[in-house]
């Protein structure tokens, strides 16, 4: 296929004190690609992405950047890449402008050179009248137009962003991933982190899965969703027989065509190899144990499907609605 | 490799200067705090305790025509300890927050961000004891030295402040929050203020007071700033002499330990 590998991580582990924060992580990103790290909070993703930044070393394996080191050449790593940090890493008592200005002596641009990425940076980011205010007044979603724009002035050939869309409304979410598509347009590399199932499943070209440090699943959305095989049977159960959710679980793993079941506050989710065969014996069953189905539908499978299915969890807690 | 390393300068110093002027920024963006937390306290301390005091001081055991000219050198190198103790805090608001992490993931020599502070911190500190002696000037205290000691008052000066802020810079990459920072911060300073000849001199002390004053980097400070005040070049020339020693090593000492510090938390 003769893809260029932008970054290849071997072996990766990072403990702290006796917290393995990640352990025997292996995966390559291609150039030009959207590669997610998708993990619930405390999987580890923010950690592989400082040692990639060169900030963390590791503490077994290891990581390269378009072929150079992350310990031993971190320099030659930083001329590479932009980093669009988890939380708002802003000064408030700067301007925007000003954070730019300051990012384009950092990275040793001349002056006029900084100043023309800056306005083409702002028009893109759409922060042009708000340049020269301090970040203390902009809004969360100016804060995070500000961090892309303060990731994108180094014109990086790998861009790193840790939950680019954290805690952002819908509109500005659809507005950051149409960001990130115009960006791979341009032949940037994204590496981003993210724990929305959605996101990982409409933006990136492939993604790794993962869980308490390790990866557990890796490849495009569409292969991982291919890959569980079968359909997913979801059955919501009447508040009224909640208690009964359990013994309903037992008694359809007896099915032959049930390949997988998991519970979860609501009902249950089947995964089965055709749902006309296995429909007829799990009605059977919600009948003998007297329990009352409120709603089934069955679908493809969804990344939230394979989530449950490689890590045996939800990706988030999930509440039932309070009745 | 002439040109190379001429290059590898020129970005080091647009690097640095791009750092400093931020502090810069900063500060004329927090004019209020300026003028109030910067200023205004050290010639609080210089007006106000040096006209209570007036009457109460002997001039005989300070050794000073009266107690304000006595007082000066104690407020300068308050001064200094002031900032230098919290010079690194703003470093740890950015630990905290994630801008250093913005700044270490930039090709700068990692050493970058640290100098700016110093530079900051010595620049601001060099005009604030400006103004303490202009102040002290209009109210009679005439350093003995002329401009020449007032020039090696800023050197001494600066030469503690290195240390001071090294040593807060360590704490600052040490301690796990900010809240921390400043419990050891108000532990530190008000002992080393008053376990020193910042108020009065060793002799009018209590004996294990002076003991103790005696192992204080404020006292070998403040003892070589008071005679270029005070009473001129011949009395100051040996206790400058022995001060630079002593922070010299000192100096030393807080720059192993903030360097150590500062490459254990960027790990
Ligand atoms: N500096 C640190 N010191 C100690 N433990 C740490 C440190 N940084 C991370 N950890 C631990 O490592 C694990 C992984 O943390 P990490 O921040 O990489 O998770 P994450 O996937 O980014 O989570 P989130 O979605 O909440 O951002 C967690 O258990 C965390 O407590
Ligand atoms: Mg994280």
């Amino acid at each position: 296929m003769g893809r260029t590998v932008a970054i290849e991580t071997l072996k990766l582990a990072k403990a702290f004190g006796d917290v393995k924060a990640i352990e025997h992580l292996s995966f390559q990103v291609w150039e030009g690609e959207i590669f997610g790290l998708l993990g619930p909070n405390g999987a580890g993703k923010s950690t592989t992405l400082r040692i990639l930044l060169t900030l963390l070393r590791p503490t077994a394996g290891h990581a390269t950047v378009f072929g150079h080191d992350v310990v031993q050449e971190p320099d030659r790593v930083r001329r590479l890449i932009g980093y669009v940090p988890q939380e708002r890493a802003i000064d408030r008592f700067l301007t925007g402008r000003e954070h730019l200005l300051l990012l384009g002596s950092l990275y040793h641009l001349p002056k006029d050179e900084t100043l023309r990425r800056i306005r083409e940076i702002l028009k893109l980011v759409d922060l042009e009248d708000r340049a020269d205010h301090l970040a203390k007044t902009y809004s969360g979603g100016m804060k995070r137009k500000l961090d892309l724009a303060c990731g994108l002035l180094p014109n990086p050939k790998v861009l790193f962003l840790d939950e680019p869309t954290l805690g952002l409304d819908v509109q500005s979410r659809l507005r950051i991933w149409d960001y990130i598509r115009r960006l791979k347009e341009r032949g940037i590399t994204v590496v981003m982190t993210t724990n929305y199932l959605d996101e990982a499943d409409h933006l990136c070209d492939r993604l790794a899965i993962i869980d308490g440090g390790r990866i557990m699943a890796l490849g495009s959305p569409a292969e991982l969703k291919a890959g569980l095989g079968g359909d997913v049977v979801s059955l919501t159960v009447g508040a009224a027989d909640m208690d009964r959710v359990e013994s309903l679980a037992k008694s359809l793993k007896a099915v032959p065509s049930i390949r997988a079941i998991s519970t979860k506050p609501s009902g249950i989710d089947i995964r089965v190899e055709s749902p006309e065969k296995a429909l007829p014996a799990i009605l059977d069953a919600a009948n003998q144990q007297a329990c009352r189905l409120e709603f089934i539908e069955y679908h493809r499978p969804r990344l939230e499907d394979v989530f449950i299915a490689q890590t045996g969890h939800a990706i988030r807690e999930e509440f039932p609605s309070g009745e | 490799m002439a040109r190379a390393q001429e290059l590898a300068m020129r970005d080091y110093v647009q690097e640095v200067s791009a750092l400093t002027m931020r502090w810069v920024h900063r500060l004329r963006r927090e004019k209020f705090s300026m003028l109030f937390t910067l200023v205004q306290p050290m010639l609080f301390w210089l007006i106000f305790f040096g006209s209570l005091f007036q009457r109460a001081a002997n001039s005989e055991v300070m050794q000073a025509p009266n107690y304000m000219s006595f007082l000066a050198a104690g407020v300068v190198v308050m001064t200094v300890l002031n900032n230098g103790l919290s010079g690194g805090v703003d470093l740890l608001f950015d630990k905290e927050n994630g801008f250093l992490e913005r700044l270490l993931a930039t090709p700068i020599h990692r050493s970058s961000v640290i100098i700016s502070r110093f530079i900051f911190v010595m620049t601001i500190t060099s005009l604030q004891i400006l103004v303490i002696l202009t102040v002290a000037y209009f109210f009679g205290v005439h350093p003995a030295t002329g401009l020449l000691g007032i020039a090696v008052v800023l050197l001494i000066g600066m030469l503690f402040g290195i240390g001071l802020t090294a040593l807060s810079m360590a704490m600052a990459f040490t301690v796990k929050s900010h809240g921390d920072f400043f419990s050891v911060l108000g532990f530190l300073s008000l002992p080393l203020i008053f376990l020193s000849s910042a108020l009065v001199p060793l002799s009018a002390m209590p004996t294990w007071m002076s003991m103790l004053a005696r192992f204080n980097p404020m006292t070998w400070t403040i003892d070589a700033v008071r005679p270029l005040i005070l009473s001129g070049w011949s009395q100051a020339l040996p206790r400058i002499g022995m001060v630079v020693m002593l922070l010299l090593v000192f100096d030393a000492l807080c720059l192993y330990g903030s360097t150590r510090a500062f490459r254990r938390a960027i790990g």
